[in-house]
C-alpha cells in the first residue's frame, strides 16, 4: 500500500492507530471524520487555510544551509528547515489553524489543548484568539513550572492553562485529562490534538496539516540543490514535526529518514522517553502504537530535559514506519542534546528548542560519517527562547 | 445459558442491581471481604475494576482508586486469582472492567482461557470499541465470555444498531456525557435517550455513571432494566478504611439501593 492511501478506513497504519475510545466520543470521531473529507474536498477551505499560513504564520518558512555548522561538522552538507520562523516559534501552528478552522466548519465555539512543553498551548491558544473561540489548554504542573513563560503567553492570548496535578504532572496527563475534558464537553467542544497521535482522524487530520513542511522542503531542496537530501531528521516526541517532514518522501525511497526520540538520562535507565526505541506495541489516549509500559500493561513516566518530547507514547504511523523498517529511530541523551543546543547557537546564531536541539545532536554524530557531496535535511521545529531559562540553570547560571 | 443471562431471566422483569469495585483498594483480601458484602446485601451482578494507570474515562473518585490499588502492587494475573478465589464460594455473575492495554498485554486468547476458567462471566473495555474488537470477540465468543458494549447519550441510531449486534448479556448504557462519578442529578433526557434505546435492542439496557443513591437509581431504573452502581461504593471504601465500619456502610448503602429498586419494579 503506498503511504498516501494509509491509514486504511479504520484509521489503519499497520497493525496500528484505530480508534481505541470510549463510545461517548466514537460519533465525535465520526463528525470529524466526515467535516475532514468534506474540507479536503473545498478549494475555500485550502484557500482560507493557504491564506492564513502565508500572510499569518509566514509561510513558507525559510530552507537554511548551514554553512558554519557543515564545516564545522566536516561532512554532510546541512539544510535547516526553519519551522522556528513561523509565528509563535514552532511547527505547532500549522496545525492548529487548520484545526481551528475545521472547528468552525463544526460550528464548535470552545477548543481544548494538551500541551507539554507548551508550543502547541501558545499555537491554539493563538489560533482560538485569532479565531475568537474560547479555550482551555490542559498542562501538567511540572511543565507549567519548567515552561512559566509560555503559561504566561497562554494566558495574555485569552486561554485558561488548567493545571493538571494527577500521575506524572506531564504530557501525558495533561492529555488524559484533555481527553476526559473532552467526553464531557464533546457536544459543544473541538479537540486540537498536538501531535500525530490520538484515536483515528487525529493522527492523519495532524499529518495532513503538517506536511507542508515536507512539501515546501521538497520544493526548497529542488531548487537550491536541484535533488533530494540524502537524509531527513526530526526529532519524534508524540512526532507530528518529524512526520510532517518525512511525509512527502515516504515513496522517496532513497532518501533515509531518521526519527531522533529523547533518550535523557540513558535509554539503558528507566529515565527516557524513547518509546520506538525501548517500548512495545501498546493501547494509549486512542491508538495502538509503540508505548513505554511494564509487563503488567502499566504505563510508565517518560523523561526528557525537553518537556515536548517527555512522552512515553508516539504517533501510530512512526510505529508503521519502524516496523516496515522504512523509517530508522535513534535517541539522543538530555546531555548531548545540550550540546546540540550550544553548538548551533554559537555557529548559526540560532538557538533551537530543546526538542530541535536532539535533531541537531544526532547531526553531530551522523553528518562527520558522510560525504562532502551528500546532504542531510533537518527540521528545526523550534525556537529555544522558551528553553534559555531552563538551560541557564543547567548550566549553573543565574539569570 | 450465560450466568448472566440466567440472572436476567430470573429477576424475571425486576430491576437488575449492578456494583462495581476497584480490585486491590485497598488491598486484595478486603476485595473479597467487599465482594461478599455486596453480594449478601442484593447486587445481581458485580463488576470488578482492573486499575489501569490512565484510566480515561473515570473521574477523580476512580482514578484515586486505581492508583491506590496499583501502588500495592495489583496486576490482572492477580486480580484473575481473586476470582478463582471468590467463584469458590459464589455463584453470582462477575463481570471484569478494564482498560484495553493490560488485556492487550496480557495476550487476547490468554486472558479469555483464564479469565473463563477462572469464573469470569462477562468484560468491559470501554475503549474497545466494536470497530477494534473484532479479534477480542473471536476468542470471547468462543468462549462463552459476555463482551458488554456502552453506548451513550451521543450514539447514533447506525451505532445503536452496531452495538445491539455485538454486545452480550446486557448494554451498558452511560447515562451522561462525561467520565465516571457521582453526581447531584441525573441528565434531563435521560428517559428519552433509553425509551429510544429499547425500543430498537433485544438485551437488557442498564444505565450506570453517575448514580450516587437511591433516588437516583430508582429514577434510573424506571426506565431502564437497572442499574450500575461505582463511584458512590468506592468513594466508601476510600472514606472508612477500617474494616468493620466500611462492611457496614457498604451492607447500609447497597440494601438501601436494592429496596428503592424493588418498589419501582
Amino acid at each position: 500500500m503506498k503511504s498516501d492511501k494509509l491509514p486504511d478506513e479504520g484509521g489503519h497504519y499497520g497493525q496500528f492507530g484505530g480508534k481505541y475510545v470510549i463510545e461517548t466520543l466514537m460519533p465525535a470521531l465520526e463528525q470529524l471524520e466526515r467535516v475532514y473529507e468534506e474540507a479536503k474536498n473545498d478549494p475555500q477551505f485550502h484557500k482560507d487555510l493557504q491564506y492564513y499560513l502565508q500572510h499569518y504564520v509566514g509561510r513558507p518558512t525559510a530552507l537554511y544551509h548551514a554553512q558554519r555548522l557543515t564545516e564545522h561538522l566536516g561532512g554532510a552538507k546541512i539544510y535547516l528547515k526553519r519551522e522556528d520562523l513561523t509565528h509563535t516559534g514552532a511547527h505547532k501552528i500549522n496545525n492548529t489553524i487548520g484545526s481551528a478552522l475545521l472547528a468552525l466548519r463544526m460550528g464548535k465555539k470552545r477548543v481544548i489543548a494538551e500541551t507539554g512543553a507548551g508550543q502547541h498551548g501558545v499555537a491554539t491558544a493563538t489560533a482560538a484568539s485569532l479565531f475568537g473561540l474560547e479555550c482551555d489548554v490542559f498542562m501538567g504542573e511540572d511543565d507549567m513550572r519548567r515552561q512559566a513563560l509560555n503559561v504566561f503567553r497562554m494566558r495574555l492570548l485569552g486561554a485558561n492553562v488548567i493545571p493538571v496535578t494527577a500521575g506524572t504532572r506531564t504530557l501525558k496527563d495533561a492529555t488524559s485529562e484533555a481527553i476526559r475534558n473532552w467526553i464531557t464537553t464533546v457536544e459543544s467542544t473541538h479537540y486540537i490534538i498536538g501531535s500525530v497521535v490520538g484515536p483515528h482522524p487525529y493522527p492523519m487530520i495532524v499529518r495532513d496539516f503538517q506536511k507542508v513542511i515536507g512539501e515546501e522542503s521538497t520544493e526548497q531542496i529542488m531548487e537550491m540543490e536541484g535533488r533530494l537530501p540524502n537524509a531527513c531528521v526530526a526529532c519524534v516526541g508524540g512526532g507530528s514535526n518529524s512526520m510532517g517532514l518525512f511525509h512527502p518522501f515516504i515513496d522517496k525511497k532513497d532518501v533515509r529518514l531518521i526519527g531522533v526520540e529523547a533518550a535523557g538520562l540513558g535509554v539503558d535507565t528507566d529515565k527516557h522517553g524513547a518509546s520506538l526505541t525501548k517500548g512495545s506495541p501498546g493501547v494509549l489516549h486512542g491508538m495502538m502504537s509503540y508505548l513505554l509500559h511494564d509487563e503488567d500493561g502499566q504505563v510508565t513516566e517518560a523523561h526528557s530535559i525537553s518537556a515536548g518530547l517527555d512522552y512515553p507514547g508516539v504517533g501510530c504511523e512512526h510505529s508503521h514506519l519502524k516496523e516496515t523498517g522504512r523509517a530508522q529511530y535513534v535517541s539522543i541523551t538530555d546531555d548531548e542534546a545540550m550540546e546540540g543546543f550550544k553548538l548551533l547557537a554559537k555557529l548559526e546564531g540560532i538557538i533551537p528548542a530543546l526538542e530541535s536541539s536532539h535533531a541537531i545532536a544526532h547531526v553531530m554524530k551522523m553528518a562527520p560519517t558522510m560525504k562532502k557531496d551528500e546532504i542531510i535535511l533537518v527540521c528545526l521545529s523550534g525556537r529555544g527562547d522558551k528553553d534559555v531559562n531552563q538551560v541557564a540553570d543547567r548550566l549553573g547560571v543565574t539569570l | 445459558m450465560s450466568r448472566i443471562e440466567e440472572r436476567f431471566k430470573k429477576l424475571n422483569g425486576n430491576k437488575a442491581l449492578v456494583a462495581f469495585f476497584t480490585a486491590g483498594d485497598p488491598d486484595m483480601s478486603a476485595s473479597e471481604e467487599i465482594f461478599s458484602v455486596i453480594e449478601e446485601n442484593g447486587a445481581d451482578i458485580i463488576e470488578i475494576g482492573v486499575p489501569f494507570s490512565d484510566p480515561l474515562a473515570d473521574g477523580p473518585v476512580i482514578q484515586a482508586a486505581s492508583h491506590r490499588s496499583l501502588q500495592n502492587g495489583t496486576t490482572l494475573k492477580k486480580i484473575i486469582e481473586l476470582v478463582v478465589a471468590i467463584r469458590s464460594q459464589s455463584q453470582l455473575p462477575i463481570v471484569l472492567m478494564s482498560s484495553f492495554n493490560p488485556v492487550f498485554v496480557y495476550g487476547l486468547q490468554a486472558f479469555v482461557d483464564d479469565a473463563v476458567k477462572a469464573g469470569v462471566d462477562g468484560v468491559i473495555l470501554p475503549d474497545l470499541p466494536p470497530e477494534e474488537a473484532k479479534e477480542f470477540l473471536g476468542y470471547a465468543n468462543a468462549k462463552g465470555l459476555d463482551m458488554i458494549f456502552l453506548l451513550a447519550p451521543t450514539s447514533t441510531p447506525e451505532r445503536i444498531e452496531l452495538i445491539d449486534q455485538v454486545s452480550k448479556g446486557f448494554i451498558y448504557y452511560v447515562s451522561l456525557t462525561g467520565t465516571t462519578g457521582t453526581k447531584t442529578e441525573l441528565s434531563k433526557n435521560l428517559q428519552e435517550k433509553v425509551s429510544a434505546i429499547k425500543n430498537k435492542v433485544k438485551l437488557p439496557v442498564l444505565v450506570g455513571f453517575g448514580i450516587s443513591g437511591p433516588e437516583q437509581a430508582k429514577e434510573a431504573a424506571e426506565c431502564s432494566d437497572g442499574v450500575i452502581i461505582g463511584s458512590a461504593i468506592v468513594k466508601l471504601i476510600e472514606t472508612y478504611p477500617d474494616p468493620k465500619e466500611r462492611k457496614q456502610k457498604i451492607a447500609d448503602f447497597i440494601s438501601g439501593i436494592k429496596n428503592s429498586l424493588c418498589k419501582s419494579s
